[in-house]
């Protein structure tokens, strides 16, 4: 028997990666924001206000559900979706904005921040804060939130202020150095929601914490459908919480391969794209060490992926340690292969995913065939594809 | 003796505190910036922070993230700011030389090569925003060997603990950032930071400077009064942004500001 995972150490290292890289300034709430999640964490009261929350708001569980026409059609392994599409607000982000609202308010903070990409994360933050009745900024980066309107209006309808974010190449990157800078001057009453497996300690180990019940219910689910685990998961990985979500609860099953999914965009050898993890090196940005899209002199390079949620030139820094040690294998997928792997589903069983996780459909489709039929594979579903209507549209030449 | 221990030693013995502009290299043109600082030397400065600039600072408010892109648009880099430290030196020995910037570039080049570079370029000391001395041990190892010193932030909700740990890890001085809030922002609470100041010697005896929401020879005159140093950045920086068709023009009026620090200063 090997010893079970248990990262990070207490100052949020996995290995060389992770960590507190953070002014001065931030340091004091995050040491508080740690000592509050680590109380709660395993306080009776508050996981059972957060199990009923995930029940009666999100509803959870989320079914595992069996893709039968399409796995026979690829001919190899059997195709279950953990459908997180199903969530309310259509992602898996929810799962986390609900844990970090709950930690917000025990804390007695009255003012909420999120930085988001896709405006995913924008939503499950703004519906939160509207529930709990908190104040709700979202910073987006202003090419974002052109391509992403629509969620720029729910985010508003949910009593949210969005602040674009002129700065660097306005996007995700971009929202998140300003969500910290707000964060530092409003430190006293303010809790950042961040939408990832990023940032400083303890953000990466405590998003993977509330994502987690990914991985328990499809490891659980699995068991009672099948009778057995699975043999591969798949997941997209942006910052990668959808994907350690459903990872973290199999480390320790080293007979369950794991698959992260980076967005190629262009191709990599083109370099547009943000493949972090296949293409990037290590380096520190956003409170952790992790692996970057960085040129020589450590300028953080630009990114390109159809898919909003994807376009983020870090990874979160469990990735980069389940990479380095080889428990976790990264690979990539283009926008053009999305794009076959969202209409394979669209089209075989009446899913549509979001192109974040319609690369993780993608390269399930090239993974499938290389497995037998006995053999199974999980792959997260982690939203659906209803934002991402006008982007696909526009990329198919279809006026709506 | 490292020079910033020795400049400071020199200022106290003759009752006068340090003041510390910070621009960032390479803005508005990389050419602008060495005889920047030997006018601001002329004009009385003691230290000079030279801003490494970062396609992501963090840390910074809206003037100074437009003076890392305007570098960064003339391909500025570490390399480059170190090349035209070495620049500098060639004609002022004696001026300490601080880098302030973020961690990554330092990542990219290695710690040990960065040492080795500083060194080269006779820098004094290190300042990285995103590097808390619980990260930062092996970095200020080797910085150290090269005679290098570490300096660390101090900020309004720092803790005693954290004192005494910039005290123990950190050398040639202590910025103290009066208040919780990027660069540029706001005014400075005198009375806060005098309380806090007195608060932050009763663990280190390393000399304290302070900035953000230096504006004026005003407000480098109260700080003067109750810290051992003055730094003064964005309100440099904003001559640059609101001269950016008239460098020569920028740079006289930043001389101008100086100067009167100075003589508010020591008046
Ligand atoms: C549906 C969906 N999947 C995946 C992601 C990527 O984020 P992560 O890698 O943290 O799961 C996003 C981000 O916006 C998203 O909206």
């Amino acid at each position: 028997m090997t010893d079970k995972y248990n990262m990070p150490d207490e100052r949020g290292h996995f290995g060389p990666y992770g960590g507190m890289f953070v002014a001065e300034t931030l340091m004091e709430p995050i040491r508080e924001l740690n000592e509050a999640y680590q109380r709660y964490i395993d306080d009776p009261d508050f996981i059972a206000e957060l199990d009923a929350d995930l029940q009666d708001y999100v509803g959870r569980p989320s079914p595992l559900y069996y893709a039968e026409r399409w796995s026979k059609a690829l001919g190899g392994a059997q195709i279950y979706l953990k459908r997180e599409d199903l969530n309310h607000t259509g992602a898996h982000k929810v799962n986390n904005t609900v844990g970090q609202a709950l930690l917000a308010k025990r804390m007695g903070k009255t003012r909420i921040i999120a930085e988001t990409g896709a405006g995913q994360h924008g939503v499950a933050t703004a519906t939160v804060a509207a529930r709990l009745g908190l104040e709700c900024v979202v910073y987006m980066g202003a090419v974002d939130v052109q391509r992403q309107a629509l969620n720029v209006y729910r985010m508003k309808l949910l009593g949210a202020t969005v602040v674009p974010v002129e700065s660097g190449s306005k996007t995700l990157k971009d929202a998140l150095n300003e969500a910290l800078r707000d964060w530092v001057t409003n430190v006293d009453n303010t809790f950042y929601i961040i939408g990832t497996v990023a940032g400083p300690h303890p953000y990466p180990a405590m998003v993977r914490d509330f994502q987690a019940i990914i991985g328990r219910e499809a490891k659980q689910q699995c068991l009672a459908q099948v009778g057995r685990l699975p043999d591969a998961l798949v997941a997209c990985v942006g910052g990668g919480s959808n994907a350690i979500g459903l990872f973290y609860p199999f480390i320790d099953d080293t007979s369950v391969k794991m698959y992260g999914v980076e967005a190629a965009g262009d191709g990599i050898e083109t370099g547009r794209h943000s493949a972090a993890l296949c293409a990037g090196r290590p380096g520190v940005l956003h409170g952790n060490r992790t692996y970057l899209m960085a040129d020589d002199d450590g300028e953080i390079i630009e990114t390109h992926s159809i898919s909003a949620g994807l376009d983020y030139p870090g990874v979160g820094p469990e990735h980069a340690w389940l990479k380095d040690t080889g428990r976790a294998e990264y690979v990539s997928i283009t926008d053009d292969e999305a794009l076959e792997g969202f209409h394979a589903l669209t089209s075989m069983e009446g899913i549509i995913p979001a192109l974040e996780s319609s690369h993780a459909m993608a390269y399930a489709m090239k993974l499938a065939p290389t497995m037998t039929k006995e053999q199974i594979i999980i792959v997260n579903l982690s939203g659906r594809g209803d934002k991402d209507m006008h982007t696909i549209a526009q990329r198919e030449g279809i006026k709506l | 003796m490292s020079r910033l221990a020795a400049k400071f030693a020199e200022l106290k013995q003759a009752n006068r505190k340090a003041l510390i502009p910070f621009i960032t290299v390479g803005d508005p043109n990389p050419e602008f910036t060495v005889p920047m600082l030997h006018a601001m030397v002329a004009a009385g400065a003691d230290i000079l922070e030279l801003g490494v600039p970062f396609s992501d600072p963090m840390a910074d408010g809206p003037v100074i993230q437009r003076a890392s892109e305007r570098a960064l648009a003339h391909k500025m880099s570490l390399r480059k700011v170190l090349a035209l430290a070495e620049e500098f030196r060639q004609t002022d020995k004696k001026t300490p030389l601080v880098l302030m910037g973020y961690l990554n570039p330092v990542e990219m080049l290695g710690y040990q090569a960065f040492a080795d570079a500083a060194h080269k370029a006779d820098i004094d000391g290190v300042l990285t925003v995103d590097l808390p001395p619980e990260e930062a041990a092996e970095c200020v190892e080797l910085l150290k060997e090269k005679g290098i010193d570490q300096i660390f932030l101090l900020a309004p909700n720092s803790t005693e603990g954290r004192v005494k740990k910039m005290d123990a890890v950190g050398s040639g001085y202590i910025y103290y950032v009066s208040l919780k809030g990027v660069t540029g922002a706001g005014h400075l609470n005198t009375a806060d930071v005098e309380a806090k100041l007195a608060e932050i010697r009763k663990n280190t005896s390393l000399p304290v400077g302070v900035g953000f929401g230096v504006k004026d020879a005003q407000t480098a005159k109260t700080v003067a009064a109750i810290a051992d140093g003055v730094v003064v950045g964005s309100a440099l920086i904003s001559k640059i942004e609101e001269n950016l068709a008239n460098p020569q023009k920028a740079k006289d009026e930043i001389v101008e500001l100086l100067t009167s620090m100075r003589l508010a200063m020591d008046s």
